[in-house]
């Protein structure tokens, strides 16, 4: 299983990400680029400030890879998340998938985000002009 | 028991801070959580919470002990 995974405070390097991923028997590579977005549910957010149980997120983020290894045939796969605080258009996620062929890729990347939101311990708040919360606490 | 229990996100700010020691009325996962709500009742607010033990989500009914680490996983939101 040839993965990369990653949680940091500094700036992700998207082609070195595409880079790692890229081996002559790839044939496509998918790319899950996660970026800050100016506005929820139409207040303006002035940034976000990821927190990480980075011990835990990286085994969770391990699980999640070893699974899309066993669903498809995928030849590398790398997990890059970033803590801290982001401002607008940053990145806090990086997931590079490449396969033989195209549909492998695309399955196995939607995969690993989709799963990554649901299981790995992360967290984020959307700091507003007007207040703070924390993304999805409460009902 | 005493136990420490590590905390993030909102949990952090229902505690008051990112760790507590806690007296458990018992050695379940589900001793602590009842602990936890007794001591903080806006633990009970949220969509929903997780224990994790050693790293490793865990079942209501884990028995925990002093050497554990033991953490609350509100809701989580990467990506």
């Amino acid at each position: 299983m040839n993965t990369q995974i990653k949680i940091s405070d500094q700036p992700l390097n998207i082609q070195s990400c595409i880079d790692w991923v890229m081996m002559p028997q790839s044939g496509g590579i998918d790319v899950f680029i996660g970026t800050v977005r100016d506005s929820t549910k139409g207040k303006k957010v002035i940034r976000l400030e990821f927190e990480a149980y980075e011990p835990m997120a990286v085994k969770e983020m391990e699980k999640i890879a070893a699974q899309a290894f066993d669903k498809w045939p995928v030849q590398k796969l790398l997990i890059h998340h970033r803590t801290g605080i982001l401002e607008v258009g940053e990145v806090p996620v990086v997931i590079a998938v490449s396969c033989a062929h195209r549909d492998a890729a695309f399955q196995a990347c939607r995969f690993v985000i989709d799963t990554l939101k649901q299981t790995v311990p992360i967290w984020k708040k959307e700091i507003f002009e007007d207040g703070e919360t924390w993304v999805a606490a409460h009902p | 028991m005493k136990v420490n229990v590590l905390a993030f996100g909102i949990a952090k700010d229902i505690f008051g801070g990112s760790t507590l020691i806690i007296d458990v009325p018992g050695n379940k996962t589900s001793d602590l959580k009842a602990g936890l709500e007794q001591q903080f009742p806006r633990l009970k607010q949220l969509r929903s919470y997780m224990i994790a033990v050693n790293n490793e989500y865990a079942e209501n009914n884990r028995i925990l002990t002093e050497k554990d680490e033991i953490a609350i996983i509100p809701p989580v939101s990467g990506g």
